[in-house]
């Protein structure tokens, strides 16, 4: 760099959620397959079964990491499409048994908007740190007219983790079956087997975005939603085929993560304790939420009284750091985040933080120094800040 | 925009008319007004804003209020009832 060149400030990225990072041997698997694997995999040609052997191959790895047999496994162009085909062909499958679909209240926006396409939503509650009442779940699922019930594993907003075990003895007794998501927690933690449909965001653990994971148990009975299509053996499933390049860099980022998982979950857990209460002591008038101990590894999330969300993310991001937020305090989003609703906690002035694997010590308490003096200037532009 | 607006229910001290502001500031006049009342005071907000029902009682619980009502007005807006918190009243 020149002399004269600005000094740019270094960046922070600790909103990994659904788009983390991709690194660098995860750059360099999908460069490699775009050389190899262009190719169309439904052809004959030497090209077209190098991409086919690519993504097989993909598919094989992708399943064995989240814990499925490989033909129980379908790669979605999004993990939102992943979770619409998950509840609406089990609703299809399942529709002379009933229509209703229990959600608790804090599933994602797919799952909650494909039960009311597929028939009636069952909400099941949460308290106030989101974590979804198990007795309430058990009694929906065993309800008469149940086609499916859905659980996350854990929040990906406030990171609280969810009864899933106790989801999946209450499910296997009514004889309904269960669609875990694992959005946010896949690549990150442990994943529970006792699902019958199971879903993933491969941008969680630093594939190229957005590629989702279907996987569905042998037995479960489902029906097509929508016409034939000839790519869906491919995909195991979906319709119009997959970008094999990106497939493969998801393999490779899933086995990446996986391999350094127990050390990163031990280094972000610490970082999340240490930024926990170092919010809750300095910043004033905050409300940390979600379940500080049983919770994913490297989310956070915290709302400040009296300031405006976007303005502190946009504070945040001047002075180098990207972080997301549940809030809704500008014209283009009204609705504040449903899982903050639900919760009963505070929607403005939300911070929603994603640590990716190696998170510096020094950037988070880098971090910590910033935010006092940043959530103190947005509420004195507010005249807020003797309230 | 926001303050007294005529037409107070009875024991209301203060109707703020938050009606077409985004979070934060409905809750902020709320609190101004909260502020300047004697404590245990009754007082309305007016809101269009869908995060104001979730922020208001979010408030009114870290700051010690109580929550009283919310009813749907004709106009589409809810009115949020709260009574300021008393650290003299009997429990």
């Amino acid at each position: 760099m020149p002399p004269s060149a600005p000094v740019a400030t270094p960046r922070v990225v600790l909103d990994a959620a659904g788009h983390a990072p991709p690194s660098p041997r995860v750059r360099d698997a999908l460069l490699a397959a775009l050389d190899e694997g262009w190719g169309d995999p439904r052809r004959l040609h030497a090209e077209g079964r190098r991409a086919r052997a690519l993504l097989d191959g993909a598919r094989e790895s992708l399943a064995a990491g989240l814990g499925a047999r490989t033909e129980e496994i379908a790669l979605a162009p999004s993990h939102t499409q992943a979770l619409h085909a998950a509840v609406l062909t089990v609703a299809r499958g399942r529709r002379r048994v009933g229509a209703d679909v229990v959600v608790p209240a804090v599933e994602r926006a797919a799952v909650l908007h494909a039960a009311d396409a597929a028939g009636t939503r069952r909400t099941v509650p949460v308290d106030r740190l989101g974590r979804v009442d198990a007795d309430a779940f058990a009694a929906a699922a065993g309800a008469p007219g149940v086609a499916l019930a859905a659980l996350q594993v854990a929040n990906g907003e406030v990171g609280t983790r969810q009864p899933v075990d106790a989801a999946a003895s209450a499910a296997r007794a009514a004889g309904v079956p269960l669609l875990v998501d694992a959005g946010a927690a896949a690549g990150h933690v442990a994943l529970p087997d006792g699902w019958d449909l199971l879903t993933a965001d491969a941008g969680d653990w630093g594939a190229p975005a957005p590629l989702g994971v279907l996987a569905v148990r042998a037995g479960v009975r489902r029906a097509p939603v929508g016409p034939s299509d000839e790519d869906a053996p491919l995909t195991g499933g979906f319709p119009g085929g997959v970008v094999v390049p990106v497939a493969l860099a998801a393999a490779v980022a899933l086995e990446e993560r996986l391999a350094a998982r127990d050390a990163d979950d031990a280094a972000r857990r610490a970082l999340v304790a240490r930024l926990r209460a170092r919010v809750a002591a300095e910043v004033p008038d905050v409300e940390v939420v979600g379940d500080p101990q049983d919770r994913l590894p490297h989310v956070l999330t915290f709302s400040c009284l009296y300031v405006d969300g976007e303005a502190l993310v946009g504070r945040l991001d001047a002075a180098g750091f990207a972080v997301g937020s549940g809030s809704a305090c500008s014209s283009s989003t009204l609705e504040p985040s449903h899982v903050l609703t639900a919760m009963g906690v505070l929607t403005h002035g939300n911070v929603r933080l994603a640590l990716p694997p190696g998170t510096a010590t020094a950037d988070v308490e880098r971090f910590a120094d910033v935010l006092p003096g940043l959530v103190r200037e947005v509420r004195g532009s507010l005249g807020a800040s003797h309230l | 925009m926001a303050g007294p607006v005529s037409g107070a229910p009875d024991g209301v001290v203060e109707v703020v008319d938050a009606r077409g502001l985004l979070c934060p500031l409905p809750v902020v006049h709320l609190a101004r007004a909260a502020a300047a009342a004697p404590p245990g005071s009754l007082l309305q907000v007016l809101t269009t804003d869908p995060a104001a029902l979730s922020d208001v009682p979010a408030w009114a619980r870290m700051r010690g209020h109580a929550l009283v009502a919310r009813t749907d007005e004709p106009d589409g807006s809810a009115r949020l009832t709260v009574r300021t918190t008393d650290p003299d009243a009997p429990s």
